[in-house]
């Protein structure tokens, strides 16, 4: 099994500043979010990597980062060898975009309402220039629709013609026509209603199965992360706090922030029973808290979580970023 | 069982449009007794929503109640008029609404937004009615209610801005409350702090709850009983464990069966192929017959009514004394 995505400790920080003629009247400072802040991981060919996470923890940053779509601050990305942030700009840049593609959340945003199915599925065939005539980019699209159970007569139709769960099966078609090894995807169920997210989820896992394609798979539902990722890694204000293998990291789960997550989620498994409230809300990113990021919501803070903030460190076979994990101090589960 | 705080008798919401009309909700029948949590379920327009709205009058025209009754607390409510229904509205029915930050004004401290409220429906002064919005505040987990209370809504975060529209609802302790996707805008971490806090406010008050979601883990955590829609219908309705564990229409043993489980881990999630119908070309006899596995001939031609299926009851022709149900 060979590495085929490599993030080393990438990180992204946005300049979110009053504009120059406030700072100067108002004497307001320079303000910075770290939204992504010394990530790394890797991700074996034909697997998937999920990442989740609340609102604001950057999985998202981190999936644009990876697609090129935004600059890393610091660090980088490597996909089957190569530095991208580089290679990006030079022809080899140009096949490497062939083999990484996006799907994005909101399939009612993701598609230009303008243009008909078949020009949609097409534009990264013609873009790449991966067909030659009209006949040839026909056949082929119309096999894209087929694999993600769309029929070739929706070529001809527009995208307010179909459901959400449809038309994320478009943008799926349009993320494979350039034929990638490599798909990221940015929550590509939050939008759907959960049968037509079964849908979605299944065509994911078929094509998975017959292309051997890798995924990054973002989302904050636990259970979908459950069900489609090989891997598992938290995030919590930019950083990784665990990263698992799915198993290890359901069934015994080291951060106090992943046992959090675990214990919040309502589940249908679970009815009425009484569990933990969860403390506390994800701080302000613009004045994140010092130390261990997670330190004013844990239950097993100390004067250390406050000032010094842990690496994501070896442990027992898993990856996680804790004082109190690393001191022995959170007894575990068997 | 107590006498049912809410009683909703063969409700049924028309729209009148230039291409005929369409049914939105049809025979739509349940009841809540008080302190009852009654989770509705169902896939973006199967009518969940408009039976929330229709319940605190306020269906959006051209939306029409056609036929069917709304009773509460043993008084029809559905034929009052407007004036008479803004008098309910607030004081016996509280109403939660899915953004916060929408059913909040802007302009306003929330201080002012809760005195008003509790003015309107109570005859208390207003050093009675601050103490009162601030002994809500607290009572719904507010930190520092004494400093929030002249806080904007723009000062608050999405959890805390649901803890006020909670407070708000409950300001003249009503019987009922119409709980419209609380939890839907809301991270995970918050979700679990506001059903939780909707549960202990429910008990603690005697409300009635009608807690309207997509969620199921949702409705498995907080409700008692479940009802689940489809174009418009309840085709399912019983208390919850039995609706998730042995539910008996084949849609809600897809709609179980298509969600990701922390518990159970099957390589494939079972799928209900095809979409919900439109309103406007809702098939003839079981509106679910297309997509349904079980489907035979009286499906296609005759609309099944709620039948008792083995614990729920249910809108199949699968259930009912003529039949062993589907397994």
């Amino acid at each position: 099994m060979s590495t085929l995505v490599e993030a080393v400790d990438l990180a992204k920080v946005f300049d979110v500043s009053p504009p120059w003629l406030n700072r100067m009247l108002e004497h307001k400072p320079r303000q910075y979010v770290h939204a992504v802040d010394g990530v790394s991981f890797t991700i074996t060919k034909g697997k998937t990597l999920a990442l989740v996470g609340e609102s604001g923890c950057g999985k998202s940053t981190v999936a644009r980062l990876l697609v090129g779509l935004y600059a890393p601050t610091r660090g980088q990305v490597r996909f089957d060898g190569l530095e991208t942030q580089t290679a990006w700009n030079t022809a080899e840049g140009r096949a490497l975009r062939r083999r990484i593609q996006m799907i994005f959340q909101d399939p009612y945003a993701s598609l230009n309402p303008r243009w008909m199915v078949r020009d949609i599925v097409a534009e990264p065939l013609r873009e790449h220039a991966l067909v030659s005539d009209s006949a040839m980019l026909t056949d082929r699209v119309s096999e894209l629709l087929r694999q993600v159970g769309l029929s070739a007569a929706d070529m001809e139709k527009f995208p307010h013609q179909f459901s959400g769960g449809q038309r994320q099966r478009i943008s799926i078609a349009r993320a494979l026509a350039t034929q990638p090894e490599f798909l990221v995807c940015d929550e590509p169920t939050s939008a759907l209603d959960v049968s037509v997210q079964a849908q979605v989820l299944n065509i994911m896992k078929d094509l998975q199965r017959q292309r051997g394609l890798t995924y990054l798979f973002i989302s904050h539902n636990l259970a979908v992360v459950r069900h489609v990722s090989d891997e598992v890694g938290v995030m919590y204000l930019g950083r990784l706090v665990e990263l698992a293998d799915k198993t290890t990291l359901f069934a015994s789960p080291r951060h106090p922030y992943t046992r959090m997550l675990l214990d919040a989620i309502p589940d249908i498994g679970m009815t009425g029973r009484a569990r933990t409230p969860v403390q506390g809300e994800v701080p302000n990113p613009l004045s994140p808290p010092s130390g261990c990021a997670f330190h004013p919501r844990c239950p097993h803070a100390n004067e250390r979580c406050k000032r010094e903030r842990p690496a994501l460190l070896d442990f027992k076979g898993i990856r996680v970023a804790c004082h109190a994990v690393m001191e022995g101090r959170i007894a575990v589960a068997a | 069982m107590s006498q049912p705080l809410l009683e909703v008798k063969h409700l049924r919401v028309e729209f009148p449009t230039r291409r005929g009309t369409l049914v939105a909700l049809d025979d739509v029948t349940f009841d809540i007794a008080p302190g009852e949590i009654l989770g509705v379920v169902g896939e973006s327009g199967a009518g969940k929503s408009l039976t929330g709205a229709s319940i605190i009058g306020l269906l959006e025209p051209p939306g029409r109640i056609a036929a069917g009754e709304i009773w509460l607390e043993g008084g029809r409510i559905d034929d009052l008029p407007p004036d008479r229904m803004r008098a309910i509205r607030g004081r016996r029915i509280g109403a939660i609404f899915q953004d916060p930050l929408t059913s909040l004004n802007p302009l306003y401290t929330i201080g002012r937004q809760l005195v008003e409220t509790i003015q309107t429906h109570l005859p208390l002064n207003a050093g009675d009615a601050r103490a009162r919005a601030i002994a809500l505040l607290q009572e719904t987990g507010i930190p520092a209610a004494d400093a929030r209370f002249d806080q904007y809504p723009h000062q608050f975060s999405g959890g805390m801005r649901q803890r006020v529209v909670i407070a708000l609802a409950l300001a003249a302790e009503p019987k009922l409350i119409v709980a419209d996707e609380p939890t839907t805008a809301l991270d995970v971490s918050i979700q679990a702090q506001i059903i939780a806090l909707l549960k202990r406010t429910a008990k603690q008050h005697g409300a009635a709850v009608m807690l309207v979601t997509h969620d199921m883990g949702v409705i498995a955590e907080a409700s008692d009983r479940v009802a689940v829609m489809y174009a418009g219908r309840i085709v399912e309705i019983g208390p919850v464990q039995q609706v998730i564990h042995q539910p008996a229409h084949p849609y809600t043993v897809g709609l179980m069966g298509s969600i990701p489980s922390m518990e159970s881990a099957r390589e494939r999630l079972l799928q209900i192929d095809g979409a919900m119908p439109r309103l406007n070309a809702i098939p003839p006899g079981c509106a679910f017959n297309p997509r349904c596995p079980k489907v035979f001939e009286r499906c296609r031609r005759e609309r099944p009514d709620l039948l008792q299926a083995p614990s729920t009851r249910a809108a199949c022709w699968l259930v009912g004394p003529s039949s062993e149900g589907v397994r």
